[in-house]
Parts: C-alpha cells; structure tokens; sequence
C-alpha cells in the first residue's frame, strides 16, 4: 500500500482524543466542554475510517455514519440543554452546575 | 350409619351464627343454636337405639388423616358403650344448657357470638368422645380448650375475664405438652394411636411394677388429664374460669369438658391397668384435690367460686374412682355429676340473673320466697351432691367409695369425710342464699320458664340420674365389682347428713356460730379463705422468675442486645457506613466524574493489555 501510512493517522487519531479528553476534563466553559465531546468523536472517526481503508472493509464507514448521525443530533440536543442552563442559572461554568449533589 | 351426622350439626350452627349471626334476629339465631343441639341430641338417640345390644364398637372409617412410615392416623369415629354415655352427656346437658343460656343471656351483648362459640365448643366436644384414637380425640381436646378461652373471655371488655381467659389456655398448655408427650411415646413403642389396636397391643403386655415406659406414658396422659380436668397442680385455672357467663361454666367447667381427662383415663383403661403405679398416682391425686378444692369451698363467699372448687373436688373423686380401677364408678360419677353440677351453676345463674349480677353470697339470704324453683331445684342438686341416700350423686358416690374401702381403706376414709366436707359446704352455700332474711339491695325476681325449665329437668335427672346404673351398663368393658359391703355406704351417708345438719346449725339456726367458728379458726381461716395462696406461690416460684427470665434475658438480652441492636440495627450501620463511602465519589461534579470515567477506561485497557500480553 502506498501513501501515508496507517500509523500516521492513528497517531493524529490519539492526538485528538487526548485534546477532546484534556478539553473534556479541564476546561470550565460548557461550550468547551461540548466541542471537546465533538473532537472525541471526529478523533474516532478518524481511526474507523483508517482501519476500514487499510482492511478494505465497509463496516467502518457505516460506523462512521451512525456516530455522525448522533453526534449530530446530539449536538442539537446538547445546545438545547445548554441554552436552558444559561437561562436558569445564567452561567455556563460548569462547576457551578452541581445540583446533583446531595 | 353416619356417625359423622352428630358434630356436624353444631358445626352447621357455628359457622352460620359466626359467619351471618351479626345480621340474623335474635329468635333465628336461638333456633339455630338451640335446633342444631337438638338435632344432634335427636340424632344420638336415634343412632342409640340402631345400635342396640352394643355387642362389639361400631366404628365407621371416614379418610386417613395421614400414612407417614408405620403411623397411620385415620379419621374414624366409634361407639361403644362408654362413648353412648358420653354422647348422651353432652348432648343432653348440652341442649338443657343451650336452651338455659337462651334466657341468661337475653339482655346480653354479643347473643349471636356467644351462641356461635357454644355451638363449636359442642362440635369439638362431640369430636373427642367420638374419635376412635387419640390424635383425633386430642383435635377434640385443644378445640374444647379453645372455645373455653374465647367463652372465659366473653367479657373480654373487663380486664380479670381476658386475663382468667389466658390463665385457662396458658395453664392447659401445660398438661397438653404432657399429653402430646405421651402420645409420642405410645407412637414409638406400639406404632399407632388407634384404641382398638392400642387395646390389642396393650392385652399382650406385661403388667409394670416398676417405673418403665406403660407407666411414663400413662403418667404423661395424665399430666394432660390434669390440666384439661383441674386436678394437682394444675386445678388453678378452672376457679378463675368462672369469669366467663354462667351457663359456660355449667357446660363447660362442670358437665362436659373438665371431665374429659376422666373420660380420656376410662378410655386408656386397657393401659392403666398395666400400670399399678400410673394409677395410685392417679388415685392419689385425685383424692388429694377432692380434700384440698372441698377444704377451700367452706370459706368462699362468691356463690360460683363454691361451685367451681366444688367441681374441683368431685373431679378428683372421679380420679379416685378410675385411678382405684373402679372406671364405671368414674364415669357414673362423671355423669351424675353432669346433671347436678350442671344444676348447681344454672341454679347460681338463676339467682345471679335475679339479682342482676349479685354473686357474694353475704348479700343474698331468703330468696326461698322469690324464686322458689330456683330454690327447690338446687335443693334437690346439693342433696344429690351431698350423697343424700337415693339421689344420683349417691349412687356414684357409693360406688367410688366402695371401690376405695376395698382396695385402700385410708383412701376411703379421706373420701368419706371429704364427703361431709362436701355437704357442709353447699349447703352453707344454700341456706346462705335461700334462708334467713334477704341482705342484699336488688328486687329479686324468679327466673322465666326458659331458664325453670332446665333447671326442672336436671332436678329430676339429680335426684333419680342415680337408677340409671352405668356400671351395669359398662359390665361388658369394666367388669362389675360384687361387693355387698353396706359398711362404706352408711359411713359416706352418716357423714354426708352430718355435713347438711352443721350447715344448718350454722346457717340457719344459730348464724353467729359461722363467726364465732371463724375466729376460732383465726390464721387456717385465713389460710383457706387465701385459697391456700397457691395462686401466690405459683406466682412466685414460677411466673415471677419466669417473668424476670423473659424480662432481662429474653427481653433486654437477645432481643434488645442481639436481635435488635445487632442484627437489624447492625445491618443497617453496615450499609450507611458502605453508604457514606461511596457518598465520597458523588460530588455533583461533572469534571470529576469524567475523570473516573477516563480513570476506569484506562485501567480497563491497562488490564485488557496485560491480559493480552500475557496470551
């Protein structure tokens, strides 16, 4: 096989994930937080679609397309529910959202 | 023949009465109780007549109760000659009795319930006189045992009713665990409960003079006899009794129940003879409760207290009477005693209803004049108590004391100043209540026919009950001692007549000899008056450690200490303290719960990548 190697793009695959992970866990901003949820998945994605090339199989495609499907909607979802805490609470730092608490 | 045709009835009359009786008029709910009675009583007879000559039992096999290795316990009913008598008891007092309680308890709450108990108590009674063997006769014996607890109780309102009603059950539960005891024993060594099979088995049996496993068995039925019959030392239930209404204790602690542990010996006969030691320690006791409950009722102003330690004390004559061997002198004493116990408490519930509840005797006095067949009737019933020369209590009387002057002469003189002793007492009940000048506030009144009725017919069956000769009657099982002797008999009258003429002497010629005796008497009096303090002694070596017992090692020991503070509540410290752990990890943090996500991911992988290293 020729061109970039499978490695490569695994690696930028980690890379990703650990910012989306990194952005998940120490970022204060909601809408942050969301995007590095969104990084996780396209990091994801990526390693699918690279493992669907290299073993000449559609499954990783279909994947893909699922977890962009929900990501999507998710992503629909999740700025619905960002919008209502900023109306309830007029923040989006998320250490203040814990009323799970107790 | 449909044996099963004679409980039914009352059983029919219980479960309508309890189920609809709230709903029912008083006149429907009467002809039930006393209509299935009687169609029992009617049934009894018929059945009687069928099985005349009585050659052999007849005994009818309805279904196996059980078939468990060698033990097979059938429902079977039989009648024999013994068992025609008992049927005859119970259901003819029983209707006599029923039709009674319909007067007494006319004004009275709880009509319907009250019929509805007296009709199981009938049932179950009929249950254990008809039962062909023990485990069945015993079903008969606790459910007789319980509807004397829910008829003690009646007035369950009144704090001393409930309590006499546990006193009854608690005490009973105590001769029961002896019973059943000796059940399980007469399981092991002869593999069946059936009398007949019982009697076979027994006939080939050597005669114990020593202490073996006949005389444990018989011993342990005893100890049951004596707590469902009142006898020593567990008599202590039957005078508190008297708590329930009058016509329970007539049925129930005079006539029928009490003298089912006398029936139940008469039954066993085959056994007991086996075993001279069982019966001298039956006859022994029972003659030492018959002086010692005869001793008490001289002091007892309650006019049922007399009676009911009265009952006490010709229980124990029928042991005398069967513990000597004299078995048919035991159940004639039982059935004559049916009729003039039964006599003497519905006689009391007479004067009681005629003085709306007054029972002291030191507050009744010449009710002669106002209701003389009450007075009359229970004249005849304490002369045939007294043994009064040609009434029933005579004959039976006679024939206990006969037995007793041939085989145990110092029995029989016990026996015969009891006697006196027996007089002397319900007579002083009778003249205390019928002579002399009225003591008391209320406007006696007689009884009406409801009530005079049976009180009429017992007086004729207490005064001629004694011509109908049950040891004749009872040949065929217990063969007939020839004893011509008229020694015993003179004696047992002379000192019957005297008891009658002292009473007289004291309560109605010369009153203040009773005090001046009395005085005289100073600390016994007391001593007899206080019942002995048996009920006080019993309290005291037994309830009170018992109670302490319960109290500090039951209550505050493993109840308190183990069971609540260390398994419930100790469960419960356990799984807070887990609680509060894992309350640690739920902060309400986001950020940290996605790092234990990420923290769990990666220890997840780490292990899967050992695992697979190690592959």
């Amino acid at each position: 096989m020729h061109g970039v190697p499978i490695s490569w793009y695994l690696a930028l695959s980690v890379v990703l994930f650990g910012l989306g992970v990194a952005g998940f866990v120490y970022r204060k901003s909601v809408i942050t937080v969301f995007m590095s949820i969104e990084l996780m998945l396209n990091a994801v994605n990526l390693s699918f679609i690279a493992f669907s090339y290299q073993l000449q199989r559609i499954d990783g495609h279909i994947y893909t397309f699922f977890v962009m499907v929900v990501a999507a909607a998710e992503a629909a979802v999740g700025l619905a529910i960002i919008l209502t805490i900023f109306k309830n609470r007029g923040t989006l730092q998320i250490d203040e959202v814990d009323s799970l608490k107790n | 023949m449909n044996l099963w045709l004679i409980p039914i009835f009352p059983l029919l009359g219980f479960l309508l009465n309890g189920l609809i009786g709230k709903r029912l008029a008083k006149p429907v709910i009467s002809i039930i109780a006393v209509g299935s009675v009687a169609a029992s009583f009617a049934f009894v007879l018929f059945t009687l007549s069928q099985l005349m000559p009585f050659s052999a039992a007849y005994t009818e096999h309805y279904y196996t109760w059980f078939q468990s290795g060698f033990l097979n316990v059938g429902v079977d009913f039989t009648v024999d000659r013994l068992t025609a008598i008992m049927l005859l008891v119970v259901t003819g007092v029983g209707l006599l009795i029923h039709t009674y309680a319909l007067g007494y308890m006319d004004h009275e709450g709880g009509f319907y319930r009250f019929f509805s108990y007296l009709n199981l108590f009938m049932f179950f009674m009929l249950v254990l006189v008809l039962s062909s063997n023990l485990l069945v006769l015993f079903v008969g014996w606790e459910g007789v045992g319980l509807c004397s607890y829910l008829l003690v109780g009646f007035y369950f309102t009144e704090k001393f009713a409930s309590d006499a009603a546990n006193k009854a059950f608690i005490v009973n539960r105590i001769g029961d665990f002896g019973f059943m005891l000796g059940m399980l024993l007469l399981v092991i060594h002869f593999h069946t409960l059936d009398f007949g099979k019982l009697a076979l088995a027994a006939a080939h049996a050597p005669v114990e003079s020593a202490i073996g496993a006949l005389t444990a068995i018989t011993l342990l039925l005893f100890v049951g006899a004596t707590g469902k019959s009142a006898q020593i030392p567990l008599y202590v239930w039957l005078p508190d009794a008297m708590a329930g209404p009058t016509p329970v204790s007539a049925l129930i602690h005079a006539a029928t129940m009490v003298t089912a542990g006398v029936y139940m010996i008469a039954r066993m006969a085959f056994l007991y003879d086996h075993t001279p030691i069982a019966m001298h320690v039956v006859a022994v006791i029972g003659l030492l409760t018959a002086v010692f409950a005869a001793t008490i009722g001289i002091t007892q102003y309650d006019i049922k207290k007399v009676f009911a330690y009265s009952t006490v004390s010709q229980l124990g004559y029928m042991f005398l009477g069967v513990g000597l061997g004299a078995y048919s002198a035991g159940v004639f004493h039982l059935m004559t005693h049916a009729f003039f116990k039964a006599l003497l408490f519905l006689g009391a519930g007479s004067v009681i209803h005629g003085l709306e509840g007054e029972q002291d005797l030191r507050h009744m006095g010449g009710l002669r004049k106002y209701m003389p067949i009450t007075c009359y009737t229970l004249a005849a019933a304490s002369l045939a108590i007294s043994g009064f020369p040609f009434t029933s209590g005579f004959f039976s009387k006679d024939a206990i004391l006969s037995a007793a002057f041939e085989k145990e002469p110092w029995m029989f003189w016990v026996g015969a100043i009891t006697a006196g002793v027996t007089a002397f007492y319900v007579f002083r009940a009778f003249f205390m209540a019928f002579f002399g000048r009225y003591r008391g506030h209320h406007h006696p009144h007689e009884s009406p026919l409801v009530m005079t009725g049976p009180l009429m017919v017992l007086a004729v069956l207490s005064l001629g009950g004694g011509f109908l000769s049950v040891p004749k009657w009872l040949a065929p099982t217990f063969p007939l001692s020839e004893s011509e002797n008229m020694t015993p008999m003179i004696i047992s009258v002379i000192f019957g007549l005297c008891g009658i003429a002292l009473a007289w002497l004291m309560y109605v010629n010369k009153p203040s000899l009773a005090e001046s005796a009395k005085t005289a008497a100073g600390p016994l009096y007391t001593l007899v008056y206080n019942k002995y303090y048996i009920d006080e002694i019993y309290s005291a070596i037994i309830v009170k450690p018992l109670e302490l017992f319960s109290k500090f090692v039951l209550w505050k020991g493993v109840d308190d200490t183990v069971i609540d503070k260390g398994a419930v509540n100790g469960l419960g410290h356990l799984v807070r303290g887990w609680g509060n752990l894992f309350r640690l990890f739920q902060s309400g943090s986001i950020r940290n719960y996605a790092t234990w996500v990420l923290a769990g991911s990666l220890l997840i992988i780490f292990v899967l990548g050992l695992v697979g290293g190690a592959q």
